[in-house]
């Protein structure tokens, strides 16, 4: 009886209705989510981990253009199959540069989170464009385009950099000054390449490509 | 002082179109693979693109057009007065629509924010944002001056979309432009995949689950012409939801590279969910039970009822696919898909067009154009979503076993490709379901528009004879 009367405060004020809903709705996210969101060491880099260089985040930039996430995870659960499957499975720190995060939440084609130096950038190459001339089951589309755009057709790797360096990526001036000559004469194809092979490198204890 | 009820059949139309097209573009996709090659090496056919202008068209077309619509409908009748701001409300109508005109395009063109059912860029981020903001100010003005004492409860849920869903959208689209078309999330790894799943399954919680609710309180009485079974159990059932949905978001990242405590906590409170969302599919059901008699003849209430029952179904999926040894096999299968349609087809799709086969002859003032065309609607929708929710789960199933499997050594049993290649059966009857269903909506479209055809909005005036204080 008690809580119907408390009951009829709220529902005959429309600023208590609010107010109730805000406080209500927010306890999950201010106990589960904000925490994580405020330790930053939950996306710490691990070791061997640095930032996309700047053919690898334009291919990056285009892998998302593309929604590629919406048909290949990027996270290997630390299950048998999986690891014999797809390798080592995925560590939080692997992530620490990616914005967003492109784990992905369905595996229409395979999981790409270590395929990196799976295949050569021929393959990947000849893959992109059409599927079917590699694998003849594939469903996946071909990017024909890939290969007739040139690499950051609007000259905007810089401002791309600077905005991750000012999110705290460590990029040095440097860097970023010379992103635009690592760009000129490549295409998009070589950009997707270039990102796909840099994909899972800190686990297998190899030197960045 | 009559309603403002011409903002609500603009809504309704928008809603209906952005229907057809969103699940247009869902078939579309669902026959991209079975024939890969469909896309004719276009970028703007690519099924990347393609589906994700599926799902923005369908969600935030389809799905919030509707709810603002029924919405501003609603919150007139249960306060007793015309809108407040009649005037925002039409800016609310026609922000909205240009937001996913141009967004839509954005994303054919190429502009993605990367992020799960929130990938529009940030130029359309702050739009969405401005227009939710004057669908607040018009909806809890309405509600502040209203005639009656109490607040009906489907406006509860709604303002619980209101608010809600403003809270996690602007923390999920926080980020740093680089150009207009391009920004970059401030949050990183798995930072920003606890964040996005906070809002992405809070997206599902509060758009498609309470939203719809709200709708569901409204019309499904109105329709049944019978009051809610119980109102001690739609006020537990409110603030239980309201609570304990924000807190599921991380069964999406069941044994993923986030922190354990999150993964379990959110699959207990997953479990718990089921709770207050069977007490709500009671209510209702208990409700209606009370008209049976109707139930045989009105084509509207037919939906809603089956509806219910999706409601039913998904919401006793979720929680079980939420626990951490099924998800395990569902994970990154057809299987979520799956618990998807039957969710946003049979609940949110089905309610919908109980909705407006209820609510179009009232704006019109005309009757129905046909009662038969809407019940092989009702079968060509229930046929479509059965056939989809079984295909899907055939397909999951096949996936999670087949992907997991060991051979007496230890080794993976299937490549990827032998998988995969499995599944063309499976993608052959969705994309089947889909057409179905796709046709079932391109009917009442047809059928919606001869109703209203030669007919202006009916605006009628608020009950006279208040007497102040009265309660409802």
């Amino acid at each position: 009886m008690n809580f119907l009367s408390l009951h009829r405060k709220i529902e005959r004020h429309t600023g208590l209705l609010i107010f109730g809903i805000l406080i209500v709705s927010s306890i999950g996210g201010l106990v589960q989510v904000l925490p994580i969101v405020l330790d930053d060491s939950h996306s710490a880099p691990a070791s061997g981990v640095a930032p996309y260089p700047a053919l690898a985040l334009e291919g990056r930039d285009i892998y998302i253009r593309e929604s590629c996430s919406t048909c290949h995870t990027q996270q290997v659960r630390p299950l048998l199959a999986e690891v014999k499957r797809y390798g080592p499975y995925s560590r939080a720190g692997e992530f620490a540069y990616d914005r967003p995060f492109l784990w992905g939440s369905k595996r229409t084609g395979p999981d790409l989170a270590r395929v990196g130096g799976k295949y050569s950038d021929a393959w990947h190459r000849l893959h992109l464009t059409d599927p079917r001339a590699v694998v003849p089951a594939s469903i996946m589309p071909g990017y024909p385009w890939l290969a007739e755009r040139e690499a950051d057709r609007g000259r905007t790797i810089q401002a791309r950099m600077r905005t991750l360096q000012r999110l705290g990526h460590p990029y040095s001036d440097a860097d970023i000054a010379a992103a635009p000559a690592a760009l000129e004469g490549r295409s998009e194809l070589d950009a997707v390449t270039a990102y796909l092979q840099s994909l899972g490198r800190s686990m297998q204890g190899e030197p960045e490509p | 002082m009559k309603y403002a009820d011409r903002v609500v059949t603009a809504f309704t139309a928008c809603a209906m179109i952005w229907a057809v097209l969103g699940m247009m573009a869902g078939v579309y996709v669902a026959a991209e693979l079975v024939w890969p090659t469909i896309d004719f090496g276009q970028p703007a056919f690519s099924f990347g693109r393609l589906r994700t202008l599926h799902t923005t068209l369908v969600l935030f077309g389809f799905g919030v057009s509707a709810l603002i619509g029924t919405a501003f409908y609603s919150v007139q009748r249960t306060s007793h007065v015309r809108l407040f701001a009649p005037g925002l409300a039409w800016f609310v109508f026609y922000a909205w629509q240009v937001t996913i005109v141009l967004g839509g395009a954005s994303i054919l063109a190429g502009w993605n924010a990367g992020k799960e059912y929130a990938e529009l860029e940030w130029p359309f981020d702050i739009a969405i944002a401005v227009a939710w903001v004057a669908f607040a100010v018009v909806f809890f003005g309405t509600i502040a001056r209203r005639k009656m004492q109490a607040i009906y409860i489907s406006n509860w849920f709604y303002g619980a979309l209101i608010i809600v869903v403003a809270m996690l959208h602007i923390v999920n689209s926080l980020a740093l432009p680089a150009t207009i078309g391009k920004s970059y999330s401030l949050f990183a790894g798995a930072q920003d995949a606890i964040v996005q799943w906070w809002y992405g399954h809070n997206a599902v919680g509060f758009l498609l689950t309470g939203g719809f609710l709200g709708m569901l309180y409204y019309f499904l009485p109105k329709q049944a012409e019978q009051p809610i079974w119980s109102y001690r159990l739609s006020i537990v059932a409110f603030w239980a939801f309201v609570y304990t949905y924000i807190w599921a978001g991380p069964h999406h990242l069941h044994y993923h590279s986030v922190p354990e405590w999150v993964q379990s906590l959110g699959m207990a409170m997953s479990l718990i969910l089921l709770a207050p969302s069977w007490a709500t599919m009671v209510n209702g059901i208990m409700t209606v039970s009370a008209a049976s008699k109707k139930l045989r003849s009105d084509p509207a209430l037919k939906f809603i009822v089956l509806s219910l029952a999706f409601y039913g179904l998904a919401t006793f999926e979720g929680p079980m696919l939420a626990i951490k040894s099924v998800n395990v096999f569902s994970h990154f299968t057809e299987w979520t898909i799956g618990h998807v349609h039957s969710g946003a087809l049979g609940w949110n799709a089905l309610i919908t067009f109980g909705t407006f086969y209820f609510l179009v002859p009232r704006l019109a003032g005309a009757p129905l154009h046909s009662a038969r065309l809407a019940n092989v609607h009702f079968w060509l929708a229930l046929a479509g979503v059965m056939l989809y929710v079984l295909a899907m789960w055939g397909a999951g199933v096949s996936q999670g076993v087949l992907w997991l499997s060991l051979d007496q050594l230890g080794e993976v049993r299937f490549s990827f490709n032998d998988v995969m290649a499995a599944m063309k059966p499976y993608y052959a009857l969705r994309f089947i379901a889909g057409l179905l269903f796709l046709s079932g909506a391109l009917l009442m479209t047809y059928n919606l528009a001869r109703t209203f055809a030669g007919h202006r909005t009916v605006e009628v005036a608020p009950p006279a004879g208040h007497r102040a204080g009265a309660p409802a």
